[in-house]
């Protein structure tokens, strides 16, 4: 795994020895997480996001594991339960908040992830089965978050089950009986809630199965770095533990500082008030709105407004909604720059924050009534995330001359003069300064 | 390939979505009732502590018991809190047997344990405040097809609902404008979303005697009353943020620790 010059393990104690030989989990570790993962040495704070998606993860089990404990997957009990669980459970109302914050933070996570992916091409070759499978978590991501905030069976609980079950209806011919498959009778009830509440156990552990084969195949390139260059040999590389544990605890207990403050000073302040409100099927909410990650999404599905081609303007914007992920899968495809770093991109620099002002204006359309201007807005940026990716990205490929490269991550760093034995750092000499394999 | 289908797949969408956008728009007629209703006004509270930042502040005990009389008097004829049990209320600073009395005061349904007859019992510390009425239907008979909502979480279902409901309980006086007709059954009240309320005037000046013998204004009920639905709503509110201000207190010096250890390990090495 990874490059030549990695530190191998070597087990001094005699139990750690005797366990290596029987069942070499320390070596995993170590080769993984360890002195023996020789990562680029010049990353920057933006690589955090991946190591923080991953406490975030955990805490998102962790509390769940925890709640699922003193939950009650039933129409006529969840909503209650909860309340249980804020006003009875020792600590029931941390539990639940550090649950509910930390799905919204594992999303701005995952979306700063993300975004530095774009920023500085991971999803170039040879990474694109890494960028894919990140895609693929992405996707149940969204599917879990929306399925466990089906559960407190409250208003947008109800509704928010309503409108996103109600897509599936759009599909020409079988879509009422897809959809009525899918909810379980006609409109969402208990076997809806008790099936939402199965999967939402299910589906975080296989999340984390699609983040071990991510890992395990990023480990084979190693990670991108902010010049795009390739590592050449070890003088590019630093071992990823004491080196970027060290960095990544710094960003994990910034991450938890931010986190702590909205789960103790304003818990309900990235959720809707509706839902403190029990579900009732007769009452429908004056606007009904997803959890604030689905806004951008939510947008592109509204933004159709007129049949087209003889396809209902429905079936439009389901098709567009579902596109507007799924094109992330063909990424590395589109984009066929042979730069990485969008540093070394003069043109692109320019569209990718384009881009992201526009998922911005996005958000606020998604999140806002369908009255215009927000209609009207929301149909320009949905074009232009549209054209950004399918358009813009496959012709800047062509027409952008990108800016000279450094010949090598350490000339980068450390100047003209690459220090090429790599001494300087404390790391083993001399290894062959082969590229990865 | 993959690049010729998805321009195609581009061009397709963002034609549809350009075209929709430059598509002249039906003129929606303008809402009368956005232009007369109003956002909550603006309050404070001992809980909301120091700038209203929601860090240090705690409730205000005294308040909340007066909050809670105005409750027993006044709301609980039509709203119940059905997730409060009578034992919640030590933290309003009632003794146990003042909580036992409140509970005793109010009779719960039970069943006659010689016959098995439906009855009723006095309640006690460990039963949950009794709904007013048996069910929706005689709750919607008795106020006029409205159904008065449950109050337990009533702070956290609004947006902003500790102004909302300060603001709804004191709304009652201003008039509606010229022209604006208040359909029969119903009062004006600018805060409430459709800007026409089924429920009453529920305070006047003087309605109740406090026990502790602060004057009874309407405002005075209505800000005692949503303190005590604030706490209703987050009865965790005061260990929530002492926790907070220590877990933040950890995680600072947590963050030094950290930060010093990273300047350590990567001291001498260029990045």
């Amino acid at each position: 795994m990874s490059f030549p010059w990695a530190n191998h393990y070597e087990p001094k104690h005699p139990v750690m020895q005797w366990l290596d030989s029987r069942l070499p989990l320390p070596r995993l570790v170590y080769n993984s997480v360890g002195a023996g993962y020789p990562v680029p040495r010049n990353i920057n704070y933006m690589y955090n996001f991946g190591v923080l998606a991953g406490v975030a993860l955990v805490i998102q089990i962790i509390t769940g594991v925890v709640l699922a404990m003193h939950f009650s997957a039933h129409v006529s009990t969840a909503f209650n339960s909860v309340e249980h669980i804020m006003r009875n459970v020792n600590s029931g109302w941390l539990i639940r908040y550090v649950h509910m914050n930390g799905a919204s933070f594992f999303f701005i996570v995952v979306y700063f992830h993300i975004f530095r992916g774009l920023y500085y091409g991971s999803y170039k070759a040879p990474r694109e089965i890494v960028w894919m499978l990140g895609v693929v978590i992405f996707l149940l991501m969204m599917a879990t978050a929306f399925m466990g905030y089906v559960l407190p069976w409250g208003q947008m609980s109800f509704w928010g089950a309503q409108v996103i079950t109600s897509l599936f209806s759009a599909i020409p011919l079988v879509g009422e009986a897809i959809r009525t498959w899918l909810v379980g009778g006609f409109a969402p009830d208990n076997a809806t809630l008790t099936r939402f509440f199965s999967l939402h156990y299910l589906l975080p552990f296989v999340i984390l199965g699609v983040v071990i084969l991510k890992i395990w195949a990023l480990h084979i390139p190693g990670s991108t770095n902010p010049t795009g260059v390739e590592v050449q040999g070890p003088q590019d590389t630093l071992p990823f533990h004491p080196y970027f544990t060290a960095k990544d605890f710094v960003g994990i207990c910034v991450y938890l500082m931010l986190f702590s403050a909205f789960v103790f000073f304003m818990p309900n302040a990235l959720g809707h008030p509706d839902n403190y409100i029990p579900a009732n099927p007769l009452s429908t909410p004056a606007h009904i709105v997803p959890e604030w990650y689905f806004w951008p999404f939510y947008a592109i599905l509204r933004a159709f407004t007129i049949d087209f081609l003889w396809i209902p303007a429905k079936l439009w914007g389901v098709i567009a909604m579902f596109a507007s992920i799924l094109l992330l899968f063909f990424l590395p495809w589109l984009d066929t720059s042979r730069v990485k770093s969008t540093a070394y991109r003069p043109m692109y620099r320019i569209w990718f924050w384009v881009l992201i002002v526009n998922l911005i204006v996005l958000s606020i359309c998604g999140g806002a009534p369908a009255e215009e201007p927000y209609v009207r807005l929301s149909q320009i940026a949905s074009a232009y995330y549209f054209a950004h990716f399918l358009i813009i990205l496959p012709l800047l490929s062509f027409i952008e001359k990108p800016l000279p490269l450094p010949n090598s991550i350490a000339e980068s760093v450390l100047g003209k003069k690459a220090d090429h034995t790599g001494s300087a750092t404390g790391l083993p000499g001399g290894a062959a300064a082969a590229p990865a394999e | 390939m993959v690049r010729l289908f998805g321009f195609g797949a581009g061009l397709v969408f963002v034609i549809a979505l350009l075209v929709a956008a430059v598509l002249p728009r039906d003129a929606v007629p303008e809402d009368p009732i956005k232009k007369i209703h109003l956002y909550p006004r603006d309050a404070q509270w001992q809980h909301d502590g120091p700038m209203g930042l929601g860090v240090f502040g705690t409730f205000d005990r005294a308040q909340l018991q007066r909050g809670f009389q105005v409750y027993k008097e006044v709301c609980s004829a039509c709203h119940g809190m059905n997730q409060i049990a009578f034992r919640n209320l030590s933290a309003l600073g009632f003794s146990d047997a003042e909580v036992k009395a409140l509970a005793r005061s109010k009779e719960v349904p039970s069943i006659n344990p010689q016959t098995g007859e439906p009855a009723t019992r006095p309640a006690l510390p460990s039963d949950r405040f009794p709904d007013p009425f048996p069910n929706e239907t005689t709750a919607r008979l008795a106020n006029n097809n409205a159904l008065p909502p449950d109050l337990s979480l009533i702070v956290k279902a609004r947006p902003d609902g500790q102004r909302y409901v300060y603001s709804l309980l004191t709304g009652y006086d201003k008039a509606p404008p010229k022209g604006f007709e208040t359909p029969a059954g119903l009062h004006f009240n600018p805060y409430f979303h459709s800007v026409n309320i089924a429920m009453a005037r529920p305070l006047n000046d003087g309605q109740i005697e406090y026990a502790d013998g602060t004057k009874a204004t309407t405002d005075q009920m209505a800000k005692d009353v949503t303190a005590f639905l604030r706490w209703a709503s987050e009865p965790e509110l005061e260990v929530r943020r002492q926790t907070g201000v220590a877990t933040m207190i950890f995680l600072a010096i947590l963050t030094l620790l950290a930060y010093l250890t990273y300047r350590k390990v990567w001291a001498g090495v260029k990045h």
